[in-house]
């Protein structure tokens, strides 16, 4: 991780650390709506979305939408991993594991469906994309928010940490 | 808990690292609390609104999202006796049949694994193995084509067979289709020769007292569907007309749809077919072996109009002449008549008028390869129109169109209110109703997706004729057909497609085609059951 000044909430200025929590905030917004719409639409699945995929590993995501048995697994975790990541980004709980596991799931809905010249792809988007499209943004701003991390400015994780460090689990 | 507490922090207040989480820390720890409560306040709010939206869309309709509320089951109770098969005519479509009713040539099983090896979207293999197991034997074989009648012979005997069911004996192979039929190792015959053998093929089968699933079209001509009806009523065989589409999920529930009115007054319904491959366009592959030496050319003709020498074009590529078929009529307007009948039991119409052409293959074809037909029905008060073109592959689907909504029905069903609806009036102004977006929409299957190998394999999947689903497994529609046809020979009943839907195709296709070759327009007389 980016070490020194930097690094260093504590020498952030206020603007700083509230740009950034707010940053992470609204991802954890996104990510749990995103979740939570899933969860509550019987009729969701990522199987269009695999089964659309194109690029070097579109093998994988095409044979999982094909198999019911994995497809089920990936729906499940797909759709649970979101609202969890979510919540735990606006609590700022276990931000760093939260913010890993967003990244590692953007990067599989970029690498799936990448827009890549000379891919097309039948579900239409809502804008126009080359190489760059929302989910890359959405998960460069994860890897910004693993680089100045703000669970502890502002979050469940502050707290943790300084129960930890006044002893105040170990007394509990 | 926490994953960074590695991390060094060093301008921790002095009161915190005195050991007193106290008020700031509590406040840290409520502060993203309040992003949560308003997360909630909307997404509930959304939630409440969207679910009042649907229930009162729901209520007004009267039918759900869900699959159709009743679906016969094609086998009412498990197979018992054996029953001994027959395939008369076992080129493409017989192979096919034949495979549904759980034997696949060796070939295909091998090509299929390849396929399935190469993509893992082609599932037909695996769709093939998950077949219902009919407790059926083929037994017997007949094709004027030598190679043909081989690969039937194969397909008895092989190996890989749905359920694990071990391989048969190999079927006999007849010279002539009424040897096998007065053999006595025949209970059932699928016939899927041209369409000109049919009627007589039926006739013959009755008067055996051998049961016939007969792919459709059901006749060449008006007196031959009308002598074959008559046939099959006074016999005790149970038939059944090749047309897919009554086993399809969406169809089902398409008449439940129709059933609860959702529509309003419908007026018209457009069916079509666009297709845009040589393939499609009855261009067949002439097969290498083919020759007057592997084919009996006489037997083949048989009942046709004109006898012609012998020709390869002809008998590989026999939809593309009237001596046959009916070309469009009888291979396309067939299946979208059928799926309206089946939705709407429209029955034969008051009168046809049709036209069309021969202006994209210009390859000595009589039949038109743009081909459209609109039908009357009076006493329904609505047109039923079909629109044909073999040389442009744009898809349009197969319309209803209410007073109050329009329902497109393919492999996916939805209904989209009208904007001028009175039924809906006022639920487009309050909103409730975007008569923009379907207000209903049904997938089948929505947890698994189908291989589009070919434009044409796509329209089928588009029409629900290539698979359905039971259950949200991925079932053959021509199987769960078949299976129908099976279990009503054991255990009685009627099968879906039966005689008297066969004649309604058979006399409303005609219809179409004698308008086409007469340049007139045609009604049926039904108390003198004929076209005038």
């Amino acid at each position: 991780m980016i070490q020194g000044a930097a690094a260093d909430p504590g020498r952030w200025t206020r603007f700083q650390s509230i740009a950034l929590v707010t940053l992470r905030i609204l991802i954890g917004w996104h990510f749990l709506y995103e979740g939570l719409a899933k969860l509550v639409n019987p009729y969701w699945t990522s199987a269009d979305y695999l089964a659309g995929s194109q690029w070097w590993f579109s093998g994988l995501f095409i044979s999982i939408a094909t198999s019911p048995t994995l497809l089920t697994l990936v729906d499940y975790i797909n759709v649970w991993g979101l609202t969890l990541i979510g919540l735990c980004l606006i609590l700022g709980l276990m931000t760093r594991t939260a913010t890993v596991a967003g990244i590692v799931l953007l990067a599989l809905y970029y690498i799936a469906a990448p827009p890549f010249a000379g891919l097309s792809y039948a579900m239409p988007a809502e804008g126009s994309y080359l190489v760059v499209n929302k989910v890359l943004i959405e998960l460069v701003a994860l890897v910004a928010l693993l680089a100045f991390p703000t669970g502890r400015i502002l979050g469940v994780d502050r707290v943790i940490f300084l129960m930890r460090r006044t002893g105040a689990l170990a007394q509990a | 808990m926490s994953d960074e507490s590695t991390n060094t922090q060093s301008n921790q207040p002095a009161t915190e690292k005195a050991g007193i989480v106290g008020r700031r820390g509590f406040l840290e720890l409520v502060v993203s609390l309040p992003v949560i409560g308003v997360f909630l306040y909307n997404f509930f709010k959304k939630k409440v609104a969207d679910d009042v939206k649907k229930e009162a869309i729901m209520a007004e309709l009267g039918v759900g999202e869900s699959g159709p509320a009743y679906i016969p089951e094609a086998i009412s109770r498990p197979p018992g006796e054996r029953i001994r098969l027959g395939i008369i005519g076992n080129g493409g479509e017989g192979e096919s049949l034949v495979r549904h009713a759980g034997f696949a040539h060796p070939d295909w099983v091998e090509d299929q694994r390849q396929a399935a090896a190469e993509d893992p979207r082609n599932q037909a293999l695996q769709v093939y193995l998950e077949q219902d197991d009919l407790n059926v034997e083929l037994t017997a074989v007949c094709d004027v084509f030598d190679v043909r009648a081989e690969r039937g012979i194969a397909a008895s005997q092989v190996a890989t067979r749905p359920g694990g069911r071990s391989a048969n004996p190999p079927a006999k192979r007849f010279r002539h289709y009424h040897d096998m039929l007065t053999s006595g190792e025949v209970d059932g015959v699928i016939i899927a020769t041209p369409d000109h053998w049919h009627s007589q093929m039926t006739i013959d089968a009755a008067a055996e007292g051998i049961h016939v699933y007969c792919e459709k079209r059901m006749t060449r001509t008006e007196e031959e569907a009308l002598a074959m009806y008559e046939a099959v009523k006074n016999s005790d065989i149970v038939f059944q007309l090749g047309h897919q589409n009554r086993q399809s999920e969406a169809h089902i529930k398409a008449r439940e749809v129709i059933d609860a009115n959702i529509l309003g007054p419908i007026t018209l319904v457009e069916g079509t077919t666009n297709r845009n491959t040589d393939w499609g366009a009855w261009v067949w592959d002439i097969h290498e072996e083919g020759s007057p030496q592997t084919i009996d050319w006489e037997l083949f003709e048989g009942p046709a109009a004109n006898k012609v020498p012998f020709s390869l074009e002809r008998f590989f590529r026999w939809r593309c002449w009237y001596d046959y078929g009916t070309g469009l009529s009888g291979d396309l307007l067939s299946h979208e008549y059928d799926a309206v009948n089946q939705i709407l039991q429209l029955g034969i119409p008051k009168s046809a008028v049709a036209s069309g052409g021969i202006y994209y293959f210009k390859d000595g074809r009589d039949v038109p390869d743009v081909f459209q037909a609109v039908y009357e029905y009076p006493d329904r008060e609505l047109t039923f129109v079909y629109s044909a073109t073999l040389a442009n592959g744009s898809y349009r689907g197969l319309k209803f169109m209410g007073h109050d909504a329009t329902m497109q029905v393919s492999g996916t069903l939805s209904v989209t209110a009208d904007q001028n609806s009175s039924r809906y009036e006022e639920k487009i102004q309050n909103g409730v109703i975007d008569p923009s977006r379907p207000m209903f929409t049904y997938r089948p299957g929505f947890r698994g997706i189908d291989a589009i190998t070919s434009a044409t394999a796509e329209y089928f999947v588009s029409r629900g004729l290539l698979y359905t689903y039971r259950g949200g497994r991925r079932m053959s529609a021509y199987h769960l057909l078949i299976g129908e046809w099976l279990d009503v020979i054991r255990n009685g009943g009627e099968t879906s497609c039966n005689i008297e839907r066969g004649l309604e195709e058979a006399i409303t296709c005609h219809m179409a085609t004698r308008s086409y070759v007469e340049n007139r327009k045609v009604e049926w007389d039904p108390t003198r059951r004929r076209i005038v």
